[in-house]
C-alpha cells in the first residue's frame, strides 16, 4: 500500500511510482499500487463470503454450527434432486407396477421402456457377475442364451431376481443341490459317467456302466437323454451349455463335487416395477420365452440348442 | 537504507528480517484459520449422527481389515458415498460419519480407480467375492485391480488378538473387558459355522458366522478380508424411509 507519510516522496521517473525507501546497492523497490481490478475483486470476495456466511451453514457455534437463512444441506439437495427424478419416471414405474408381468409384451411401448429401465438397473447390481453384455462367466450363467434353469419367461425371471438362488434370506429361493459323488464313486465310475454325459452330445462313447449309473443317480433330476428339468433346476446336459466348463475334466469334478452358484434376491433391496424392469431386459437378451410356448413344448427350448 | 523508516514500515522490516518472530507469526496466523475449521468438529454435537447399530468390529473383522490395509486396498477404493445423486444411485444411500467411528486409521476419500465399496456387504455372495479376490479378472473381464488367490492359502495369524482390540480401546473404540479377553476365541468362532454363535453374536450385533472362504478345515486371510466386506455398510440400518426423510431434513450440517 501507498505510505502517505513517508519522508522522502521520491518519486522514479519512468515510471511515476514512489520509492519505498529500500536500497541495496543502488536497487531500490518501488511501491507500486494493486492493479484496481484486483483490488476490488478482492473486496468482492469479501462481501460475498459475508453473504455466503449469512445464507449458508457456516458458524460454529456452542453446540452446533449456525443454519444458514436459506436452510440449505447437502443432504436435503439431494433428496430434492432424487425425488425429482424419481417425479419424472413415476408414471412409468406406477405403470409397469400395474401392468402383470406376463402381460408385459402386450404393450410394446410400456415393454421397450420397461427394457430400458432393466438396462440402466442391470448396470448397476448385476454386471459384476453376469458381466457387461450379460454373457456371464463360468459360475455364473449367461442371460442372452435361450437356456433357462429355472424358466425364461417374464414371471420366472421376475421370481428368480426376487428370491434368488440358494439365498438364505427368502423361503421362496431357487433351490437345487445336486449331491456329490467324490466319496460314493471310484475314479473309473465317475469316469464312466462323465463319458455317458458326454455321450449326449456325441462327444464320447457310453458304456454300459455310465448307462446304470446315470440311470440309477442321474436319471431323476437331469432326465432320460440329458434334458434336464426345471422343477427341480436341474440343467440340460444334452447341449453345449455348461455353467462350469464343457471339458471333460470339469465334468468330472462337478459329479465328484459340485459347485452350487448363489445369486442373491433383489426384493428387499430394489422395489418391484425395478425387478420387473430388469426381468423385462433379461427376457429382451435373446433367449426370452412366452408362457404359451412353455407349456406347448416343454422340453423343446432345451434342446433347440446344438 | 538509505532513508529513515516509518513506524509502519519498521514494523513491517522487524518481522521480515527476524526469522524466529516470522515463523511465530506464521504459525499463529494458519492456527486462527485450523482453529475456527477443525476445532468445532471436536465439540459440536452433530458432527457425528447418533445412529443405531454401530458396534466395534469384531476381531475377524478387524483382522480382514488390517489385511485390507496392509494390502493397500485403500489406494483404489474409498469407503465414503458422498451424497450426489450418482453416488447415491450406484453405491446406495450415502455414508455417514458415524458409520466409521470406529475406524483406525479411517477409509474416506474419492478417489475411485475401483468402486466405492462403502456399502458392499451383502451385495455379493460369499463365492463371489473369493473367487474376485483370487482372480479379478475371471468375473469382471475389464477390471485391472491384481490378484489376492495368496489370501486363500495364508492361514490368518493375528499376533496379539487381545492387544488388537486393546489398543483400539485405547483410541475410543468401545470393547468391553469381554471383548477383549474373548478376542482369540472370537476370532475363530465367527468363520466355524458350527461354533456357539450366541455369544458372539450378542456382544457383535448383526455378526455373520460362517466360512467365509469355502475352506471349512482352515481359517485364512481370505476368511477374514471376505467377512470385513461382507459386514461394510451393513450395521447401520439408513435405508429405511424414516432414517432417510430425518437426514434429509436435518439443517446445520
Amino acid at each position: 500500500m501507498a505510505n502517505e507519510s513517508n519522508i522522502e516522496n521520491r518519486v522514479d521517473q519512468p515510471t511515476g511510482t514512489e520509492f519505498v525507501g529500500h536500497e541495496w546497492d543502488g536497487i531500490e523497490e518501488l511501491d507500486t499500487p494493486l492493479p484496481r481490478w484486483w483490488l476490488w475483486t478482492f473486496y468482492a470476495t469479501i462481501v460475498w463470503a459475508i453473504g455466503y456466511v449469512v445464507a449458508y451453514p457456516a458458524w460454529p457455534m456452542i453446540d452446533r454450527a449456525t443454519e444458514g437463512v436459506i436452510g440449505w444441506t447437502s443432504r436435503g439437495q439431494l433428496a430434492e434432486e432424487i425425488s425429482v427424478a424419481n417425479k419424472a419416471r413415476e408414471g412409468l414405474l406406477e405403470q409397469i407396477a400395474a401392468t402383470d408381468t406376463a402381460l408385459l409384451t402386450d404393450d410394446p411401448q410400456l415393454m421397450q421402456q420397461a427394457v430400458a429401465g432393466g438396462a440402466a438397473a442391470f448396470k448397476v447390481n448385476c454386471v459384476q457377475c453376469h458381466g457387461a453384455g450379460a454373457a456371464g462367466s463360468p459360475g455364473y450363467p449367461n442371460l442372452n442364451d435361450d437356456e433357462w434353469l429355472w424358466g425364461g419367461d417374464l414371471e420366472s425371471i421376475e421370481l428368480t431376481l426376487q428370491h434368488g438362488v440358494r439365498w438364505d434370506g427368502s423361503d421362496q429361493t431357487r433351490f437345487s443341490l445336486m449331491p456329490g459323488f467324490g466319496d460314493i464313486f471310484t475314479t473309473e465310475e465317475i469316469n464312466a459317467l462323465a463319458g455317458h454325459v458326454l455321450s449326449f452330445t456325441g462327444r464320447s462313447e457310453s458304456s454300459a456302466t455310465g448307462v446304470q449309473l446315470y440311470a440309477d443317480n442321474c436319471l431323476s433330476c437331469h432326465g432320460q437323454s440329458g434334458e434336464g428339468s426345471r422343477d427341480q433346476g436341474a440343467p440340460a446336459l444334452n447341449d453345449a451349455i455348461w455353467l462350469y466348463g464343457s471339458s471333460e475334466t470339469a465334468i468330472r469334478g462337478q459329479i465328484r463335487a459340485p459347485s452350487h452358484g448363489v445369486m442373491p434376491g433383489w426384493k428387499d433391496r430394489l422395489d418391484p416395477a425395478t425387478i420387473k424392469m430388469l426381468a423385462a431386459y433379461v427376457h429382451s437378451l435373446g433367449g426370452g420365452e412366452t408362457l404359451a410356448q412353455q407349456s406347448d413344448e416343454p422340453a423343446e427350448a432345451a434342446d433347440e440348442q446344438p | 537504507m538509505s532513508t529513515e523508516p516509518t513506524q509502519a514500515t519498521s514494523r513491517h522490516q522487524k518481522l521480515e528480517r527476524n526469522i524466529t518472530l516470522m515463523a511465530i507469526a506464521t504459525l499463529i496466523t494458519v492456527s486462527i484459520g485450523g482453529i475456527v475449521q477443525i476445532a468445532p468438529l471436536f465439540y459440536l454435537d452433530n458432527t457425528i449422527e447418533k445412529v443405531d447399530g454401530m458396534r466395534p468390529y469384531t476381531p475377524l473383522e478387524q483382522a480382514g481389515r488390517d489385511i485390507y490395509v496392509r494390502e493397500g486396498c485403500y489406494t483404489c477404493h474409498s469407503q465414503m458415498i458422498r451424497p450426489f445423486r450418482d453416488e447415491v444411485e450406484r453405491y446406495g444411500p450415502y455414508s455417514l460419519a458415524a458409520e466409521s467411528m470406529y475406524d483406525h486409521p479411517f477409509q474416506w476419500g474419492s478417489k475411485r480407480t475401483g468402486p466405492d465399496l462403502a456399502r458392499v456387504g451383502d451385495r455379493y455372495s460369499d463365492e463371489w467375492h473369493v473367487q474376485h479376490l483370487k482372480d479379478p479378472q475371471s468375473v469382471v473381464p475389464e477390471s485391472i485391480m491384481p490378484q489376492y488367490s495368496f489370501l486363500a492359502e495364508t492361514d490368518l495369524k493375528v499376533a496379539d488378538p487381545e492387544g488388537m482390540l486393546t489398543a483400539l480401546r485405547r483410541v475410543g473404540v468401545p470393547y468391553t473387558d469381554r471383548d477383549i479377553q474373548m478376542a482369540e476365541a472370537d476370532l475363530a468362532a465367527q468363520a466355524d459355522p458350527f461354533s456357539n454363535r450366541e455369544d458372539l453374536e450378542e456382544r457383535y450385533p448383526k455378526t455373520q458366522v460362517r466360512d467365509f472362504d469355502g475352506d471349512p478345515d482352515r481359517l485364512t486371510e481370505m476368511d477374514a478380508l471376505v467377512a470385513y466386506l461382507q459386514m461394510l455398510g451393513t450395521l447401520v440400518d439408513v435405508k429405511s424411509a424414516a432414517a432417510q426423510q430425518e437426514l434429509a431434513e436435518e439443517t446445520g450440517r
